[in-house]
């Protein structure tokens, strides 16, 4: 029995062990830096946070092992019969304070950072809708604005498994959000029927799309390249199924696609134009 | 023996106590509403802005040194199918000074449909800033089938905007309200008939 | 027990229990209360559990294999509002009928008739609730946090079913706490001062006064709801000038104090079951009452960390980021306090103590990862992933319900008199220890790299954390059917159990015989 009891509390102190190093050695199993500035800043926050909690976790959970192995009945200890002790209570209290208070400081830094919006060369506005995301690229000039929607396009048959899944399995769309490499560009983001929410975990952005109300949020992507994300609030039965793929081009390349989409859409608003012309002569005005 | 109606008469005390604060709690929650209200004018929370601004020209004050950068952002929400545009994407204008831009509303389909504008500013803290001086926000509006509507926005961005504000954005959600406006659509039937009845 | 009843001229006390089914109807008793509740509970955590295994089968590996995405979605939010609802609060309850009396030294409950009603209420909340599952459109499937307007204008037709379900609990849990506080502040022994009363007793007079205040704010956001969908209001719905948002607001202003409701009673048995083994006082016993009561209180000003995406001002993200920072001081005194309690006692390790230390491990585990969310510019990584999947479940499974198994080993002997086998329980233990951390601890790894939470099919990088999820769910659910079997072989034979059936148990519960006879401190013992 004696050696059941010490078998199972070295087991639980090896279990904590094997946790808490895989925690810290493994890369894949952490959270993934990113590629903006953002984003590192707030996976080195992340990273701060885990260490003192490991920190903390291995004091706390060390001396509770410690009175565990020593202080049992078995070894014959005897129990002593203090309830109270002053000065570690108020050390166990003053000490937390600080600790969180050091914690506090750098993560409203890194939030401050987040929220200036300030500067964005420009503006897409990211609408949610059951279950496709829809991008507007705004533009000063309305006529030069331009959208399309964002579908799954990961065929039926995968999902159902009668085909073999490829690798950005459910993370691919039919059309992405392009945009520019080293621009700020700011997301307006807001949704068409419930409750979204816009994530692109490379970017280290998400934010609620929420119907009838807009939200504001920005990124600086240095990396051209493909990032996926997915929606991030339950938003009813097909919201495991409307991902995310922003594909970041360097800038010339994004400024010519652009020049193309809003010739396409100029071109595609003249011919609807010359149709319904005749209507525009009943313009009313109104308050 | 007596102590046990004692212990009875403070039962039934803390029952009456509790059921008073389960009371309180009940008016609190009838409370919540205008309660979450004045939190949101109060924080600027979700860019709620309110309904119309009274313009005093001697009390505005222009400030040419500075300009903000002002997004119109129109979308129709939940199935609508009108067509909703403004006349320009975004402007920029010196706070302080008044500006006008038009929205377009056009009903393409054969029935005749009620909408309604629902605003919100982003950042919200510049909602307190926006201020509208002729809107249609929040009104029920009929178009005929095939009707296009003009419908001016009326603003000045306030000379007391924090500088770190360069750019607001100002969106509405166009949601179609025609089963909640039967006495509208009812109205508006009749005034054909009427209109018919004379010709 | 005779001599009890001829000194007290009361004559409800002159019968023991009546015979059959009628007992349990009619009953008015807290012992036989208290029983109903805990097998309301465990009968709730098993249906709770089956759906969770339906969840994890589908998710067993990507691809949909069993289940469709729209059943998926019944399957999680019933999950949610059974286990919270159905089975962690009635047991709690339970608990509190069976203890509280005892344990300062009372006849009963204050006002037992309500008592009856009280429970009798939920079997048909959570039949209605159920119910639902077999109406057009199937049952609740907007999650358990029933965000507007996916739960009103898109809402299935069953959800004004689950709206009454809904008031039908609360009422049962505001009728519940009245009992409760009306008991201690009025039925303590003579000499029982508010500052001796067991620890049990404090964290569930703090959680009664919680229920009562939010409960009705619950009721309220229901009702909202109710109207929306049924009478033309627009308070949640933008369209007609109402706003989304503000039902989070009001969710979570009930819902953060909730979380606490299902954590306060546990820290109360833990602090009960600890100083029992270590056979040792309990370690700070004022800063443990101050503990909780400062947590109760912060839980009203941090419902905002729920909803850091939603998009608030700067100075709001931060205010909500510090207050839910400060709630770590009192949680952080109460763990000290107990591994105070441990250090330099004289420690056994039975059933009840394995699962009240494992309770303090993994509890402090979700603490951990509680602060990390806490940390606004982190949460916005984790905000709606398996990371607060994973962090939940730390804090309600191997905390709240282990506490309550925990409680359940613990005074197991006060109830039936006998004894369950107790290499039997430290099997139940082992197995359900080694599951709950293969189910959860792979479920922070596949937040932290991106898997949304709420997902019936997801992408590839994510298949091998939710496989093995997946395999330590289903140890970890039929360890639980193994228990019901630990305590029926207990309950038929077990050996007898004396009256202070733990060496170092202390309070007034242990003084009387077991099993507790039906009508117990007729008579109210002194306390010094």
């Amino acid at each position: 029995m004696n050696t059941l009891k010490s078998i199972s509390i070295k087991g639980m102190f090896v279990a904590f062990l094997v946790s808490v190093s895989s925690m810290l050695l493994a890369d894949e199993l952490n959270l993934r830096p990113g590629v903006t500035e953002i984003s590192r800043s707030v996976y080195d926050l992340h990273n701060l946070i885990l260490l003192i909690c490991v920190v903390i976790g291995v004091v706390v959970y060390g001396v509770m092992f410690i009175s565990m192995y020593f202080h049992r009945k078995s070894r014959g200890h005897e129990a002593a019969q203090f309830d109270d002790n002053h000065t570690l209570e108020i050390a166990w209290t003053v000490i937390p304070t600080l600790i969180l208070v050091g914690m506090f400081i750098p993560s409203y830094g890194v939030l401050k950072e987040i929220y200036n919006t300030d500067n964005a060369e420009m503006t897409v506005e990211v609408r949610g809708y059951q279950w496709k995301w829809q991008y507007k690229y705004v533009d000063e000039d309305y006529n030069n604005s331009f959208s399309f929607f964002s579908n799954l396009a990961t065929p039926r048959a995968q999902i159902k498994n009668r085909q073999v899944k490829t690798e950005t399995y459910l993370l691919e769309v039919d059309e992405p959000l392009r945009i520019p490499a080293n621009r700020k560009v700011k997301f307006l983001v807001t949704a068409e029927d419930v409750i979204h929410a816009w994530w692109v975990p490379d970017f280290g952005i998400k934010r609620d799309a929420v119907p009838g109300i807009i939200n504001e949020l920005w990124a600086i992507v240095p990396e051209p390249g493909t990032y996926r994300g997915q929606c991030t609030e339950l938003c009813g039965k097909d919201h495991g199924f409307m991902p995310i793929v922003v594909e970041v081009l360097p800038e010339r390349e994004f400024d010519l696609w652009y020049q193309d989409k809003v010739a396409e859409k100029i071109a595609l608003d003249q011919s609807t134009k010359t149709q319904t012309d005749t209507e525009f002569l009943t313009v009313s005005s109104g308050g | 023996m007596s102590s046990r109606l004692e212990q009875q008469a403070g039962i039934a005390r803390t029952v009456k106590k509790l059921c008073l604060v389960l009371v309180g709690m009940v008016g609190f929650v009838f409370a919540l509403v205008p309660i979450y209200d004045l939190f949101c004018e109060v924080t600027g929370l979700n860019g709620k802005t309110g309904g119309q601004y009274t313009y005093v020209e001697s009390e505005m004050e222009a400030d040419l040194s500075r300009e903000v950068r002002v997004n119109f952002i129109t979308n129709t929400n939940q199935g609508m199918n009108w067509e909703f545009w403004p006349e320009k994407g975004a402007i920029k204008v010196n706070p302080g000074t008044i500006h006008t831009v038009n929205f377009f509303v056009r009903n393409p389909s054969s029935i005749p449909t009620v909408g309604r504008a629902i605003p919100s500013v982003a950042p919200g803290l510049a909602a307190g800033y926006f201020h509208k001086t002729e809107c249609f926000c929040f009104e029920q509006q009929l178009l005929a089938p095939g009707e296009v509507m003009e419908m001016p926005l009326r603003f000045i961005v306030g000379p007391e905007i924090p500088g770190d504000i360069k750019e607001i954005s100002l969106s509405y959600a166009l949601f179609d309200v025609t089963e909640d406006s039967t006495e509208l659509i009812e109205s508006f039937k009749n005034g054909l008939n009427v209109a018919a009845a004379g010709r | 027990m005779s001599e009890v009843v001829h000194t007290d001229h009361h004559d409800e006390h002159d019968h023991g229990p009546e015979k059959g089914l009628l007992r349990w109807l009619y009953t008015t008793n807290h012992k036989d209360i208290g029983t109903l509740y805990l097998w309301f509970s465990f009968l709730m955590l098993f249906i709770g559990g089956a759906l969770a295994l339906v969840i994890r089968t589908e998710l067993f590996q990507p691809g949909l294999q069993f289940i469709e995405p729209a059943f998926f979605n019944q399957m999680t939010t019933n999950h949610g509002l059974i286990m919270v609802f159905g089975a962690i609060m009635p047991a709690f309850v339970g608990l509190a009928n069976w203890l509280i009396p005892m344990q300062v030294g009372a006849p009963d409950m204050a006002l037992p008739r309500m008592n009856n009603l009280s429970f009798w209420i939920l079997p048909f909340a959570f039949g209605m609730m159920i119910s639902t599952f077999f109406m057009d459109g199937g049952g609740p499937n907007f999650g358990w946090t029933f965000y507007a307007p996916l739960s009103t204008t898109y809402g299935p037709p069953s959800t004004t079913y689950f709206i009454f379900a809904v008031h039908l609990m609360g009422a049962s849990s505001i009728m519940g706490s009245i009992n409760i506080i009306a008991t201690i502040l009025n039925m303590r022994a003579p000499g029982m001062t508010l500052m001796k009363m067991p620890l049990f007793v404090w964290t569930w007079l703090i959680t009664a006064f919680l229920l009562i205040a939010v409960m009705p704010v619950l009721a309220g956001a229901v009702t909202m709801m109710l109207f929306d969908i049924h009478f033309g209001t627009s308070f949640f719905n933008a369209a007609g000038g109402g706003d989304p948002v503000m039902f989070q607001h009001i969710f979570w202003f009930f819902g953060h104090p909730e979380v606490y409701i299902m954590i306060l009673p546990a820290f109360g048995i833990v602090s009960h079951i600890l100083p029992a083994f270590a056979r040792k006082p309990l370690f700070g016993y004022t800063s443990m009452v101050w503990a909780v009561a400062s947590i109760a209180v912060l839980s009203f000003v941090v419902w905002a960390h729920h909803m850091f995406t939603v998009g608030m001002p700067l100075f709001g993200q931060a205010f909500f980021m510090g207050a839910t920072m400060v709630i770590a001081i009192p949680t952080g005194v109460k763990v000290f306090n107990w591994i105070a309690t441990m250090w330099r006692g004289s420690m056994t390790f039975e059933t009840p103590m394995l699962f009240a230390v494992a309770f303090v491990i993994l509890f402090t585990m979700g603490g951990f990862s509680g602060l990390m969310l806490a940390i606004v510019p982190a949460d916005y990584q984790y905000h709606d992933t398996y990371f607060v999947v994973a962090h939940f479940h730390y804090v309600l499974v191997p905390g709240a319900l282990f506490s309550i198994i925990a409680a359940v080993y613990f005074w197991f002997p006060k109830w039936t008199g006998k004894m369950y086998n107790e290499s039997l329980g430290k099997l139940h233990f082992w197995l359900s220890f080694i599951g709950v951390n293969i189910t959860f601890f792979p479920q922070h790894f596949s937040g932290l790299a991106g898997m949304p939470r709420r997902i019936p099919d997801y992408a590839l990088q994510f298949a091998d954390f939710n496989m093995i999820s997946s395999v330590g769910a289903f140890i970890f659910g039929f360890s639980q059917l193994f228990f019901l079997y630990v305590l029926i072989n207990g309950i038929r034979s077990g050996k007898a159990a004396d009256g202070l059936s733990w060496e170092g148990a202390k309070g007034l519960e242990w003084t009387l015989p077991s099993p507790a006879p039906y009508h117990s401190f007729t008579q109210p013992p002194k306390v010094s």
